[in-house]
Protein backbone atom coordinates (compact mmCIF):
# COMPACT_ATOMS: atom_id res chain seq x y z
CA UNK A 1 0.00 0.00 0.00
CA UNK A 2 1.25 3.39 -0.60
CA UNK A 3 2.65 5.68 2.51
CA UNK A 4 2.71 9.45 2.66
CA UNK A 5 4.56 11.24 5.58
CA UNK A 6 3.30 13.98 6.37
CA UNK A 7 5.34 16.81 8.38
CA UNK A 8 3.53 19.56 10.56
CA UNK A 9 5.36 23.10 10.85
CA UNK A 10 6.62 22.11 14.04
CA UNK A 11 8.03 19.01 12.45
CA UNK A 12 6.09 16.65 13.97
CA UNK A 13 5.42 13.51 11.13
CA UNK A 14 2.95 11.11 10.91
CA UNK A 15 3.20 8.19 8.35
CA UNK A 16 0.03 6.93 6.98
CA UNK A 17 -1.34 4.14 4.16
CA UNK A 18 -3.66 5.15 1.31
CA UNK A 19 -5.44 3.18 -1.25
CA UNK A 20 -3.95 2.63 -4.47
CA UNK A 21 -4.99 5.50 -6.75
CA UNK A 22 -5.92 7.62 -3.51
CA UNK A 23 -5.02 11.23 -2.81
CA UNK A 24 -3.43 13.13 -0.39
CA UNK A 25 -6.46 15.43 0.63
CA UNK A 26 -8.48 12.36 1.72
CA UNK A 27 -6.04 10.22 3.21
CA UNK A 28 -5.31 13.31 5.35
CA UNK A 29 -8.69 14.07 6.14
CA UNK A 30 -9.39 10.15 6.50
CA UNK A 31 -6.88 9.95 9.39
CA UNK A 32 -7.12 13.45 11.23
CA UNK A 33 -4.03 15.38 9.93
CA UNK A 34 -4.48 18.43 11.46
CA UNK A 35 -3.91 21.28 8.51
CA UNK A 36 -5.68 19.78 5.90
CA UNK A 37 -8.93 20.58 5.54
CA UNK A 38 -10.94 19.55 2.14
CA UNK A 39 -13.73 22.14 2.80
CA UNK A 40 -15.04 21.09 -0.96
CA UNK A 41 -14.47 17.59 -0.79
CA UNK A 42 -11.60 17.16 -3.72
CA UNK A 43 -12.96 19.23 -6.46
CA UNK A 44 -10.43 21.90 -6.07
CA UNK A 45 -12.77 24.38 -5.53
CA UNK A 46 -11.58 25.29 -2.04
CA UNK A 47 -7.48 25.52 -2.09
CA UNK A 48 -7.44 24.49 1.78
CA UNK A 49 -5.60 21.08 0.79
CA UNK A 50 -2.65 22.87 0.03
CA UNK A 51 0.75 20.75 0.88
CA UNK A 52 4.20 21.44 -0.42
CA UNK A 53 5.58 17.76 -1.80
CA UNK A 54 9.10 16.73 -1.26
CA UNK A 55 11.06 18.29 -3.80
CA UNK A 56 12.83 15.05 -4.62
CA UNK A 57 9.65 13.74 -5.86
CA UNK A 58 7.63 16.74 -7.22
CA UNK A 59 8.81 15.42 -10.85
CA UNK A 60 7.66 11.92 -10.94
CA UNK A 61 4.32 13.37 -10.07
CA UNK A 62 1.72 14.19 -12.67
CA UNK A 63 2.07 17.85 -13.44
CA UNK A 64 -0.07 20.81 -12.13
CA UNK A 65 -3.72 20.91 -13.91
CA UNK A 66 -4.98 24.17 -15.28
CA UNK A 67 -7.67 24.82 -12.75
CA UNK A 68 -5.42 23.33 -9.63
CA UNK A 69 -2.68 25.96 -11.09
CA UNK A 70 -4.81 28.91 -10.82
CA UNK A 71 -6.66 27.79 -7.45
CA UNK A 72 -3.15 27.46 -5.53
CA UNK A 73 -2.81 30.94 -6.31
CA UNK A 74 -5.16 31.67 -3.49
CA UNK A 75 -4.01 29.04 -0.96
CA UNK A 76 -3.74 31.12 2.14
CA UNK A 77 0.08 29.94 2.83
CA UNK A 78 3.15 31.13 0.41
CA UNK A 79 2.61 29.21 -2.45
CA UNK A 80 6.17 27.56 -3.67
CA UNK A 81 7.13 25.29 -7.05
CA UNK A 82 6.42 22.38 -4.74
CA UNK A 83 2.64 23.39 -3.99
CA UNK A 84 -0.04 20.96 -5.01
CA UNK A 85 -3.57 20.96 -4.12
CA UNK A 86 -3.55 17.64 -2.10
CA UNK A 87 -6.88 16.74 -3.77
CA UNK A 88 -5.12 16.69 -7.34
CA UNK A 89 -2.11 14.22 -6.58
CA UNK A 90 -3.07 10.50 -6.69
CA UNK A 91 -0.65 7.68 -5.20
CA UNK A 92 -0.04 4.35 -6.63
CA UNK A 93 2.13 3.05 -9.79
CA UNK A 94 5.46 4.43 -9.31
CA UNK A 95 4.81 6.70 -6.54
CA UNK A 96 4.93 4.17 -3.59
CA UNK A 97 5.78 6.91 -0.78
CA UNK A 98 5.56 10.45 -0.88
CA UNK A 99 6.69 12.87 1.88
CA UNK A 100 4.78 16.03 2.33
CA UNK A 101 5.15 19.54 4.23
CA UNK A 102 1.76 20.87 5.48
CA UNK A 103 1.71 24.31 5.58
CA UNK A 104 0.91 26.87 8.37
CA UNK A 105 -2.69 28.05 7.34
CA UNK A 106 -4.91 26.62 5.12
CA UNK A 107 -8.12 29.48 5.81
CA UNK B 1 -14.23 27.14 30.30
CA UNK B 2 -16.24 24.31 31.71
CA UNK B 3 -19.79 25.13 29.41
CA UNK B 4 -21.69 22.26 28.50
CA UNK B 5 -22.52 22.87 24.93
CA UNK B 6 -25.15 21.12 22.72
CA UNK B 7 -25.06 21.03 18.78
CA UNK B 8 -28.30 19.88 17.50
CA UNK B 9 -27.40 18.53 13.84
CA UNK B 10 -23.88 17.35 12.23
CA UNK B 11 -23.35 18.12 8.89
CA UNK B 12 -20.69 20.74 7.84
CA UNK B 13 -21.82 23.24 10.20
CA UNK B 14 -22.18 21.07 13.31
CA UNK B 15 -18.99 18.85 12.78
CA UNK B 16 -16.75 22.26 12.05
CA UNK B 17 -18.22 23.95 15.02
CA UNK B 18 -17.28 20.92 17.60
CA UNK B 19 -13.42 20.71 15.90
CA UNK B 20 -13.28 24.66 16.59
CA UNK B 21 -14.42 24.80 19.76
CA UNK B 22 -11.84 21.80 20.50
CA UNK B 23 -9.08 23.66 18.64
CA UNK B 24 -10.28 27.35 20.99
CA UNK B 25 -10.26 25.58 24.28
CA UNK B 26 -13.23 24.52 25.05
CA UNK B 27 -12.72 21.82 27.91
CA UNK B 28 -16.23 21.05 28.99
CA UNK B 29 -18.41 18.49 28.01
CA UNK B 30 -19.02 18.86 23.98
CA UNK B 31 -22.30 17.18 22.83
CA UNK B 32 -23.24 16.60 19.16
CA UNK B 33 -26.80 15.04 17.97
CA UNK B 34 -27.34 13.52 14.66
CA UNK B 35 -30.31 12.09 13.25
CA UNK B 36 -27.88 10.41 11.13
CA UNK B 37 -26.55 6.50 11.87
CA UNK B 38 -23.49 7.10 9.44
CA UNK B 39 -20.21 8.96 10.58
CA UNK B 40 -20.76 12.45 9.66
CA UNK B 41 -19.89 13.19 6.21
CA UNK B 42 -19.01 15.54 3.26
CA UNK B 43 -22.63 16.35 1.69
CA UNK B 44 -21.04 18.49 -1.59
CA UNK B 45 -19.48 15.19 -3.33
CA UNK B 46 -22.87 13.38 -3.16
CA UNK B 47 -24.49 14.84 -6.09
CA UNK B 48 -21.56 14.77 -8.16
CA UNK B 49 -18.53 12.47 -8.21
CA UNK B 50 -20.59 9.95 -5.77
CA UNK B 51 -23.48 8.96 -8.13
CA UNK B 52 -20.84 9.24 -11.22
CA UNK B 53 -19.46 6.62 -10.00
CA UNK B 54 -20.37 3.39 -11.01
CA UNK B 55 -19.51 1.08 -8.25
CA UNK B 56 -20.49 1.72 -4.53
CA UNK B 57 -18.65 4.60 -3.97
CA UNK B 58 -17.08 5.68 -0.34
CA UNK B 59 -18.53 8.88 1.58
CA UNK B 60 -15.81 10.80 2.45
CA UNK B 61 -16.12 11.64 6.67
CA UNK B 62 -15.95 14.76 8.15
CA UNK B 63 -13.41 13.82 10.55
CA UNK B 64 -12.38 10.24 11.17
CA UNK B 65 -13.88 8.51 13.79
CA UNK B 66 -11.27 8.70 17.02
CA UNK B 67 -12.06 12.59 16.17
CA UNK B 68 -15.48 11.79 18.30
CA UNK B 69 -13.10 10.66 21.14
CA UNK B 70 -13.07 14.25 22.29
CA UNK B 71 -17.08 14.84 21.64
CA UNK B 72 -19.80 13.09 22.25
CA UNK B 73 -21.56 12.29 19.33
CA UNK B 74 -25.00 10.71 19.85
CA UNK B 75 -26.22 9.19 16.54
CA UNK B 76 -29.23 8.11 14.74
CA UNK B 77 -31.17 10.49 17.62
CA UNK B 78 -33.28 12.68 17.12
CA UNK B 79 -34.05 16.09 19.19
CA UNK B 80 -37.91 16.37 20.09
CA UNK B 81 -37.82 18.77 22.55
CA UNK B 82 -36.23 21.87 24.53
CA UNK B 83 -37.46 23.16 28.01
CA UNK B 84 -35.31 26.52 27.82
CA UNK B 85 -36.57 27.60 31.41
CA UNK B 86 -34.75 24.39 32.56
CA UNK B 87 -32.23 24.36 30.29
CA UNK B 88 -32.78 20.59 28.98
CA UNK B 89 -32.98 19.15 25.57
CA UNK B 90 -35.74 15.64 25.17
CA UNK B 91 -34.04 12.95 22.64
CA UNK B 92 -36.70 10.46 20.89
CA UNK B 93 -35.60 7.83 23.09
CA UNK B 94 -36.37 9.94 26.45
CA UNK B 95 -32.55 10.91 27.06
CA UNK B 96 -32.77 14.22 28.83
CA UNK B 97 -29.63 16.23 28.09
CA UNK B 98 -28.62 19.59 30.07
CA UNK B 99 -27.02 22.20 28.55
CA UNK B 100 -25.72 25.67 29.06
CA UNK B 101 -25.50 27.03 25.44
CA UNK B 102 -26.87 25.21 22.51
CA UNK B 103 -26.45 25.63 18.97
CA UNK B 104 -29.18 24.74 16.26
CA UNK B 105 -26.93 23.43 13.25
CA UNK B 106 -29.97 21.46 12.03
CA UNK B 107 -29.91 22.67 8.66
CA UNK B 108 -32.94 21.74 5.77
CA UNK B 109 -35.03 19.45 4.21
CA UNK B 110 -36.17 19.02 0.51
CA UNK B 111 -38.65 20.63 -0.55
CA UNK B 112 -41.64 18.01 -1.05
CA UNK B 113 -42.93 17.59 -4.65
CA UNK B 114 -46.22 19.29 -3.92
CA UNK B 115 -47.86 17.07 -7.44
CA UNK B 116 -49.43 13.83 -7.61
CA UNK B 117 -47.09 10.40 -7.30
CA UNK B 118 -44.75 12.39 -5.29
CA UNK B 119 -44.39 9.66 -3.14
CA UNK B 120 -44.08 6.87 -5.81
CA UNK B 121 -41.35 4.09 -5.87
CA UNK B 122 -38.59 5.61 -8.02
CA UNK B 123 -39.27 9.19 -7.20
CA UNK B 124 -36.46 10.54 -5.22
CA UNK B 125 -34.67 13.73 -3.84
CA UNK B 126 -31.07 14.14 -3.14
CA UNK B 127 -29.72 15.24 0.34
CA UNK B 128 -28.66 12.08 2.57
CA UNK B 129 -26.13 10.06 1.96
CA UNK B 130 -28.98 7.48 1.96
CA UNK B 131 -30.39 9.43 -0.81
CA UNK B 132 -27.41 8.95 -2.60
CA UNK B 133 -26.53 5.40 -1.84
CA UNK B 134 -30.04 4.74 -3.04
CA UNK B 135 -30.17 6.79 -6.46
CA UNK B 136 -26.78 5.43 -7.12
CA UNK B 137 -27.71 1.96 -7.07
CA UNK B 138 -31.06 3.14 -8.99
CA UNK B 139 -28.74 4.28 -11.74
CA UNK B 140 -27.13 0.74 -12.35
CA UNK B 141 -30.77 -0.33 -13.62
CA UNK B 142 -31.84 2.70 -15.28
CA UNK B 143 -31.95 4.24 -18.79
CA UNK B 144 -34.11 6.79 -18.81
CA UNK B 145 -34.01 10.36 -16.08
CA UNK B 146 -36.36 12.53 -15.47
CA UNK B 147 -35.35 15.32 -13.11
CA UNK B 148 -37.83 17.94 -11.96
CA UNK B 149 -36.00 21.27 -10.78
CA UNK B 150 -32.54 23.18 -12.83
CA UNK B 151 -31.20 24.55 -9.41
CA UNK B 152 -27.60 23.38 -8.59
CA UNK B 153 -28.73 19.57 -7.14
CA UNK B 154 -30.64 18.95 -10.20
CA UNK B 155 -28.56 19.64 -12.84
CA UNK B 156 -25.41 18.51 -10.96
CA UNK B 157 -27.59 15.18 -10.58
CA UNK B 158 -28.76 15.74 -14.32
CA UNK B 159 -24.74 15.94 -15.97
CA UNK B 160 -23.69 13.27 -13.55
CA UNK B 161 -26.75 10.99 -15.01
CA UNK B 162 -25.83 12.10 -18.46
CA UNK B 163 -22.11 11.05 -18.23
CA UNK B 164 -22.97 7.38 -17.71
CA UNK B 165 -24.89 7.92 -20.95
CA UNK B 166 -28.41 7.93 -20.06
CA UNK B 167 -31.29 9.60 -21.66
CA UNK B 168 -31.83 12.68 -19.60
CA UNK B 169 -34.70 14.88 -19.44
CA UNK B 170 -34.96 18.15 -16.78
CA UNK B 171 -38.00 20.02 -16.33
CA UNK B 172 -38.16 23.29 -14.60
CA UNK B 173 -41.62 25.29 -13.78
CA UNK B 174 -39.45 28.63 -14.16
CA UNK B 175 -38.26 30.30 -17.60
CA UNK B 176 -34.78 29.87 -17.08
CA UNK B 177 -32.76 27.47 -15.33
CA UNK B 178 -30.71 28.49 -11.65
CA UNK B 179 -33.14 31.49 -11.42
CA UNK B 180 -32.97 31.43 -7.94
CA UNK B 181 -29.01 31.84 -7.53
CA UNK B 182 -27.79 32.87 -10.77
CA UNK B 183 -27.43 36.08 -13.15
CA UNK B 184 -30.23 35.59 -16.79
CA UNK B 185 -26.49 35.54 -19.16
CA UNK B 186 -25.32 32.59 -16.32
CA UNK B 187 -28.49 30.56 -16.48
CA UNK B 188 -28.88 31.12 -20.55
CA UNK B 189 -25.14 29.96 -21.12
CA UNK B 190 -25.93 26.54 -19.10
CA UNK B 191 -28.89 25.89 -20.83
CA UNK B 192 -26.76 25.69 -23.99
CA UNK B 193 -23.96 24.10 -22.43
CA UNK B 194 -26.36 21.36 -20.89
CA UNK B 195 -28.53 20.80 -23.77
CA UNK B 196 -24.83 20.68 -26.05
CA UNK B 197 -24.05 17.50 -23.62
CA UNK B 198 -27.60 16.18 -24.86
CA UNK B 199 -29.80 16.78 -21.93
CA UNK B 200 -33.13 17.76 -22.69
CA UNK B 201 -33.69 20.57 -20.68
CA UNK B 202 -37.22 22.35 -20.34
CA UNK B 203 -38.38 25.42 -19.03
CA UNK B 204 -41.43 27.07 -18.15
CA UNK B 205 -42.62 23.34 -17.51
CA UNK B 206 -44.00 22.71 -14.61
CA UNK B 207 -44.86 19.08 -13.41
CA UNK B 208 -48.43 18.14 -12.90
CA UNK B 209 -48.71 14.31 -11.69
CA UNK B 210 -45.90 11.07 -12.09
CA UNK B 211 -47.82 8.26 -12.95
CA UNK B 212 -46.84 4.76 -12.72
CA UNK B 213 -47.46 3.05 -15.62
CA UNK B 214 -46.33 -0.94 -17.04
CA UNK B 215 -43.47 -0.50 -17.53
CA UNK B 216 -42.29 2.04 -15.34
CA UNK B 217 -42.61 6.05 -14.43
CA UNK B 218 -44.39 8.57 -16.42
CA UNK B 219 -43.83 12.34 -15.81
CA UNK B 220 -46.73 14.66 -17.23
CA UNK B 221 -46.29 18.57 -17.69
CA UNK B 222 -48.55 20.89 -19.18
CA UNK B 223 -46.67 20.38 -22.52
CA UNK B 224 -46.31 16.64 -22.76
CA UNK B 225 -45.41 13.26 -20.91
CA UNK B 226 -42.18 11.68 -20.02
CA UNK B 227 -41.72 7.96 -19.23
CA UNK B 228 -38.56 7.36 -16.73
CA UNK B 229 -37.10 4.87 -14.84
CA UNK B 230 -36.39 6.91 -12.19
CA UNK B 231 -37.46 10.68 -11.67
CA UNK B 232 -35.13 12.42 -8.63
CA UNK B 233 -36.40 16.13 -7.99
CA UNK B 234 -34.45 19.35 -6.91
CA UNK B 235 -36.90 22.22 -6.31
CA UNK B 236 -35.06 23.87 -3.44
CA UNK B 237 -35.05 23.43 0.33
CA UNK B 238 -37.01 24.38 3.87
CA UNK B 239 -35.08 25.46 6.98
CA UNK B 240 -35.19 22.61 9.68
CA UNK B 241 -36.77 25.30 12.33
CA UNK B 242 -39.61 23.73 13.84
CA UNK B 243 -37.96 22.44 16.98
CA UNK B 244 -36.35 26.15 17.37
CA UNK B 245 -40.18 27.59 16.82
CA UNK B 246 -42.08 24.76 19.08
CA UNK B 247 -39.72 26.37 22.04
CA UNK B 248 -40.42 29.66 21.35
CA UNK B 249 -37.38 31.46 19.62
CA UNK B 250 -38.51 33.87 17.01
CA UNK B 251 -37.74 32.25 13.11
CA UNK B 252 -38.36 33.41 9.41
CA UNK B 253 -37.51 31.37 6.64
CA UNK B 254 -35.06 30.07 9.24
CA UNK B 255 -33.86 30.91 12.77
CA UNK B 256 -33.47 34.16 13.47
CA UNK B 257 -30.36 35.23 14.53
CA UNK B 258 -28.27 38.72 15.31
CA UNK B 259 -24.83 38.98 13.92
CA UNK B 260 -23.06 37.26 16.37
CA UNK B 261 -25.21 34.10 15.66
CA UNK B 262 -26.94 34.42 18.80
CA UNK B 263 -30.86 33.46 18.65
CA UNK B 264 -33.67 35.65 20.41
CA UNK B 265 -32.73 33.27 23.83
CA UNK B 266 -28.84 34.53 24.79
CA UNK B 267 -28.17 30.99 25.23
CA UNK B 268 -28.72 29.70 21.82
CA UNK B 269 -27.68 30.08 18.50
CA UNK B 270 -28.12 29.25 15.37
CA UNK B 271 -25.24 28.32 12.51
CA UNK B 272 -25.26 26.99 8.85
CA UNK B 273 -28.81 26.37 6.24
CA UNK B 274 -31.34 26.55 9.31
CA UNK B 275 -30.12 29.93 10.00
CA UNK B 276 -30.92 33.85 9.05
CA UNK B 277 -28.72 36.37 9.80
CA UNK B 278 -28.17 39.78 8.96
CA UNK B 279 -25.83 40.95 6.31
CA UNK B 280 -24.89 43.70 4.59
CA UNK B 281 -28.23 45.50 6.06
CA UNK B 282 -30.08 42.87 4.74
CA UNK B 283 -31.36 38.96 6.17
CA UNK B 284 -30.31 36.33 4.04
CA UNK B 285 -29.96 32.03 4.65
CA UNK B 286 -27.41 30.55 2.61
CA UNK B 287 -27.33 27.26 1.97
CA UNK B 288 -23.52 26.60 1.25
CA UNK B 289 -20.69 24.69 2.62
CA UNK B 290 -18.80 28.13 2.93
CA UNK B 291 -21.49 29.67 5.23
CA UNK B 292 -21.41 26.48 7.62
CA UNK B 293 -17.88 26.31 8.09
CA UNK B 294 -17.22 29.70 8.76
CA UNK B 295 -20.66 30.50 10.56
CA UNK B 296 -18.87 28.01 12.85
CA UNK B 297 -15.81 29.44 13.29
CA UNK B 298 -16.90 32.41 14.44
CA UNK B 299 -19.16 30.98 17.05
CA UNK B 300 -16.55 28.91 18.37
CA UNK B 301 -14.80 32.12 18.92
CA UNK B 302 -17.71 33.72 20.97
CA UNK B 303 -18.89 31.01 23.01
CA UNK B 304 -14.96 30.45 23.87
CA UNK B 305 -15.25 33.70 25.55
CA UNK B 306 -13.92 36.28 22.22
CA UNK B 307 -17.39 37.48 20.90
CA UNK B 308 -16.70 38.09 16.86
CA UNK B 309 -19.59 39.29 14.69
CA UNK B 310 -20.15 37.41 11.62
CA UNK B 311 -19.54 39.02 8.08
CA UNK B 312 -17.15 36.68 6.05
CA UNK B 313 -18.12 37.21 2.38
CA UNK B 314 -20.31 34.52 0.45
CA UNK B 315 -18.90 31.80 -1.79
CA UNK B 316 -20.30 28.88 -3.55
CA UNK B 317 -18.99 26.26 -6.32
CA UNK B 318 -21.24 24.29 -8.42
CA UNK B 319 -19.53 20.74 -10.53
CA UNK B 320 -22.06 20.57 -13.56
CA UNK B 321 -20.25 17.79 -15.47
CA UNK B 322 -17.00 18.89 -16.96
CA UNK B 323 -18.53 22.70 -16.28
CA UNK B 324 -16.66 24.27 -13.25
CA UNK B 325 -19.03 27.34 -11.80
CA UNK B 326 -17.58 29.42 -8.69
CA UNK B 327 -19.53 32.29 -7.23
CA UNK B 328 -18.44 34.76 -4.81
CA UNK B 329 -20.59 37.66 -3.63
CA UNK B 330 -24.43 37.35 -3.42
CA UNK B 331 -26.61 38.75 -6.58
CA UNK B 332 -30.08 39.64 -6.66
CA UNK B 333 -32.10 40.42 -9.77
CA UNK B 334 -31.28 43.57 -11.15
CA UNK B 335 -27.69 43.73 -10.84
CA UNK B 336 -26.09 45.11 -13.79
CA UNK B 337 -24.04 42.38 -15.31
CA UNK B 338 -21.11 42.90 -17.45
CA UNK B 339 -19.11 39.36 -19.28
CA UNK B 340 -15.52 39.18 -18.52
CA UNK B 341 -14.27 37.07 -21.65
CA UNK B 342 -16.06 35.10 -24.07
CA UNK B 343 -18.63 32.26 -23.10
CA UNK B 344 -17.97 31.07 -26.46
CA UNK B 345 -14.54 29.92 -25.25
CA UNK B 346 -16.24 28.21 -22.14
CA UNK B 347 -13.84 29.84 -20.11
CA UNK B 348 -15.48 33.62 -18.75
CA UNK B 349 -16.79 35.44 -15.64
CA UNK B 350 -19.90 37.40 -15.03
CA UNK B 351 -19.19 40.74 -13.10
CA UNK B 352 -22.64 41.95 -11.36
CA UNK B 353 -22.82 45.06 -10.12
CA UNK B 354 -25.18 47.35 -8.17
CA UNK B 355 -25.56 51.47 -8.54
CA UNK B 356 -22.28 51.09 -10.05
CA UNK B 357 -20.65 49.15 -7.62
CA UNK B 358 -19.49 44.95 -7.63
CA UNK B 359 -21.27 43.00 -5.71
CA UNK B 360 -20.49 39.41 -7.20
CA UNK B 361 -19.22 37.36 -9.52
CA UNK B 362 -19.99 34.71 -11.57
CA UNK B 363 -17.38 32.60 -12.89
CA UNK B 364 -17.06 29.32 -15.44
CA UNK B 365 -14.25 27.64 -15.48
CA UNK B 366 -12.18 30.53 -14.19
CA UNK B 367 -10.76 29.78 -10.98
CA UNK B 368 -8.33 32.58 -11.19
CA UNK B 369 -11.12 35.08 -12.07
CA UNK B 370 -12.89 33.73 -8.69
CA UNK B 371 -10.07 34.16 -6.61
CA UNK B 372 -9.36 37.64 -7.21
CA UNK B 373 -13.40 38.66 -6.94
CA UNK B 374 -12.90 37.12 -3.47
CA UNK B 375 -10.25 38.74 -2.81
CA UNK B 376 -11.92 41.75 -4.20
CA UNK B 377 -15.12 41.82 -2.67
CA UNK B 378 -13.69 40.43 0.62
CA UNK B 379 -11.29 42.88 1.09
CA UNK B 380 -14.74 45.82 1.09
CA UNK B 381 -12.50 48.34 -0.98
CA UNK B 382 -15.30 49.84 -3.67
CA UNK B 383 -14.94 48.11 -7.37
CA UNK B 384 -16.52 50.20 -9.99
CA UNK B 385 -17.95 48.92 -13.60
CA UNK B 386 -14.93 51.58 -14.78
CA UNK B 387 -12.43 50.01 -12.79
CA UNK B 388 -13.29 46.60 -13.94
CA UNK B 389 -13.72 47.09 -17.47
CA UNK B 390 -10.48 49.24 -17.82
CA UNK B 391 -8.68 45.84 -16.76
CA UNK B 392 -7.04 43.31 -18.48
CA UNK B 393 -8.90 40.83 -15.58
CA UNK B 394 -10.25 40.25 -12.23
CA UNK B 395 -6.32 39.10 -11.13
CA UNK B 396 -4.71 42.54 -12.90
CA UNK B 397 -7.21 44.97 -11.17
CA UNK B 398 -6.16 43.32 -7.91
CA UNK B 399 -2.50 43.26 -8.34
CA UNK B 400 -2.79 47.06 -8.78
CA UNK B 401 -5.16 48.14 -6.80
CA UNK B 402 -4.22 49.17 -2.94
CA UNK B 403 -6.11 46.33 -1.52
CA UNK B 404 -3.26 43.38 0.04
CA UNK B 405 -3.42 40.30 -1.91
Amino acid sequence: MPTIIFEQPDGAVTEVKVDEGGNIMRAAVSNGISGIIGECGGQAMCATCHVYVDPQAASGLPPVGEDEDEMLDCAAAERTEFSRLGCQVKLGGAVQRLRVNVPSDQV
Amino acid sequence: MEDRIVIIGAGHAGVQLAASLREAGHRGPLTLISQESALPYQRPPLSKDFVAAYADAEPLALRPEDFYRGVDLVSGARAESIDRAARVIRLDDGTLLGYDRLVFATGARNRPLPCEGGELQGVLGLRTLQDAQSLQRRLNEARRVVVIGAGFIGLEFAAAARARGLEVTVLEFAQRPLGRAASEPLSSWFLQAHSDNGIDLRCGEGVRRIRQTGSGLEVDSAAGSYPADLVVYGIGVQPNSDLAEDCGLACENGILVDEALQTSDPRIFAIGDCASFPLAGKRVRLESVQNANDQARTLAHTLTGVPQAYAELPWFWSAQGEHRLQIAGLSTTGDEPVILGAPQTGKFSIALFREGMLVAVESVNKPADHIAARKLLGSGAPVTAAMVQASASLKDLLRNSPIPA
